[in-house]
């Protein structure tokens, strides 16, 4: 097979509790893929067993060609990690972190320099970690992840507390090692926390795989209304149906606007009878689904089933 | 292989040397051993005692108190510690086996610890020299091994902190147990060991006994052989009585020392791969 991540039909339990229930899924080469979930939905659990630091419970899973916990360590060379909450010896200083976490990965040492400048870490390389903000050990985080140029990076919610330079800066260099070919993985507990960066959106509910698919994708998937709304004139409020036709779900935000929800098949239709010449629109705001949105209906539909 | 551990043990005496763990033992050790050995010596007054012999009683003594509580405080938090900063988690998606991990550690924590006793107690036995003691090679031979089974004590006790290291879920319950267990090997055995003897006297407790009971302390075992290995020290120190009915040799003390220190090294690795991250 073809994907540099295969997990197929995997289920991981605590004692009682089922953290992964049944899920498969292959991340393919060049993918950017976000993981999203609540906390406790399995997403840490799922990268941890890429990782091979536990065992599934039943199902496999393949990475880079090798089964991570069969202790074989050829894959893990070529494997990037940033745990949440990344946390490093305060002792040492991070050009110190980063050129042990370099030896295990026998890296050349010439190779730390450029890491710490592409996260933008020089100024700090020879402080103690100790003395480093949030921001800063994240960034220590993500150099020690690039460390020899990963083929598979896994990322367990990497943009959580960062400040929206840092943010940027991180998105750049994600898409840099995009294109390179390398598979991505991110998690978060949110959709919006990924700004659309993601290609491909993978959402997880109490350890079940509820949706999968490129953002348009869901959105198809999901059939949300579109919110639109109309500023009217006074004649026009008293018979609404009459010039804007059968409409679904609407109402009233004040005493000249209405708001209709717009199923996707039927949005066109209502956009042209509230233009065309003589309705009695004055302005309109269209508003499509949000990510947030996309993300609880699909929460929802899961919970519903 | 050997090459993972080498780079974990390197980063703990890296770190041992940053947080300045390795300065304050070997300070301590160093200040401690110089007191005993200039108070030691006053009041023998020097007549056929050799001093350095002296100086081996005494800092004996301080070995069996001190460096499994320095070797407990060391190693307790070693991967329980970890583990709950969470920097376990990353350093274990390296291209690393817990086995190693564990081995590292070990190799560095034992190294600090070997540091600190050679200079510290090497100190005193240069000061002594240095002040025109004459030392024969006899005494060099007994304060040479009695610096090597202490560091050989040292590693059975941060063997044993790591046994409790990678059993308990809080770093709070791995001091408590290290504490305990300090207390108990150091203190209580040997109390309650005597008591028994009193009690018991010579009724039932047989030699054979008795030699298992010690053995199943390992400074019971460093006691042994340090202060009853060579004549003089054994006269000086009391302890021949004791070692007359024990018949434990010095290899077997040395091997049971040894022991002590790969067994819980063992278990601590066998534990630690075991448990779920």
């Amino acid at each position: 097979m073809s994907g540099t991540v295969e997990i197929r039909n995997v289920v991981k339990r605590f004692g009682r509790v089922e953290a992964v229930r049944d899920v498969s899924f292959a991340l393919q080469k060049g993918e950017t893929v976000a993981l999203v979930g609540h906390n406790g939905a399995g997403k840490t659990t799922l990268m941890k067993l890429m990782l091979g630091l536990i065992r599934p419970t039943s199902g496999s899973i393949t990475v880079l060609g090798d089964d991570p916990a069969a202790g074989e360590f050829a894959a893990r060379r070529r494997l990037g990690f940033l745990p949440e909450n990344v946390s490093f010896n305060a002792a040492i200083t991070g050009y110190e972190t980063l050129s042990f976490y370099a030896r295990l990965k026998r890296e050349p040492q010439q190779s730390i320099k450029p890491l710490l400048d592409r996260v933008g870490l020089t100024h700090a390389a020879h402080r103690r970690v100790g003395t480093y903000s949030k921001g800063m050990r994240q960034r220590l985080g993500l150099a020690q992840a690039l460390l020899g140029e990963p083929q598979v990076l896994l990322l367990d919610e990497p943009t959580t507390g960062l400040d929206p330079a840092l943010r940027h800066s991180f998105y750049e260099i994600i898409e840099e090692l995009r294109e390179r070919g390398a598979t991505l993985l991110l998690s978060s507990h949110a959709l919006t926390e990924l700004e659309e960066r993601a290609g491909r959106v993978i959402i997880m509910n109490r350890g079940v795989k509820v949706a999968d698919g490129t953002l348009d994708e869901l959105r198809r998937m999901a059939q949300i209304p579109t919110r639109i709304r109309l500023k009217v004139t006074d004649g026009g409020l008293a018979d609404i149906p009459r010039w804007l036709g059968p409409i679904d779900r609407w109402r009233r935000v004040n005493g000249h606007m209405i708001e209709i929800e717009a199923t996707p098949d039927r949005k066109i239709e209502m956009l042209r009878r509230a233009t065309r010449d003589g309705s009695p629109v004055d302005d309109l705001d269209v508003m499509p689904p949000t990510l947030d949105e996309l993300y609880a209906h699909f929460l929802l539909s899961q919970e519903r089933a | 292989m050997m090459r993972n551990i080498l780079i974990v043990a390197r980063k703990e005496i890296q770190e041992g040397l940053r947080n300045r763990w390795v300065l304050a033992t070997t300070l301590l050790l160093a200040a401690l051993a110089l007191t005993l050995t200039f108070l030691g010596s006053a009041p023998t007054g020097n007549v056929g005692v050799r001093a350095l012999d002296i100086v081996i009683v005494s800092l004996s003594s301080l070995t069996i108190f001190l460096l499994p509580l320095i070797a407990l405080l060391i190693s307790h938090d070693a991967i329980v510690g970890e583990m709950e900063r969470g920097t376990m988690l990353l350093l274990l998606s390296y291209p690393i086996a817990r086995w190693q991990v564990v081995l590292g550690k070990f190799l560095g924590h034992l190294a600090i610890l070997a540091f600190a006793t050679l200079l510290g107690y090497g100190a005193a036995a240069v000061a002594l020299a240095v002040t025109g003691e004459v030392i024969d090679a006899e005494s060099w031979k007994a304060f040479a091994s009695m610096i090597g089974s202490s560091v050989l004590l040292g590693a059975a006790f941060i063997a044993v902190g790591y046994l409790v290291s990678a059993l308990v879920r809080e770093r709070g319950t791995a001091a408590g147990i290290a504490i305990g267990i300090w207390l108990v090997f150091v203190l209580i055995y040997d109390m309650a060991l005597l008591g028994l003897l009193v009690v018991d006297q010579g009724q039932t407790i047989s030699g054979n006994l008795l030699s298992t009971l010690l053995l199943l302390n390992p400074t019971d075992v460093y006691r042994l052989f340090n202060l009853s290995g060579s004549g003089n020290v054994s006269a000086l120190s009391g302890m021949a009585g004791v070692a007359q009915n024990t018949a434990l040799s010095s290899s077997v003390l040395l091997a049971a020392l040894a022991v002590w220190a790969l067994f819980p090294l063992g278990l601590a690795t066998l534990a630690f791969s075991r448990r779920e991250l």
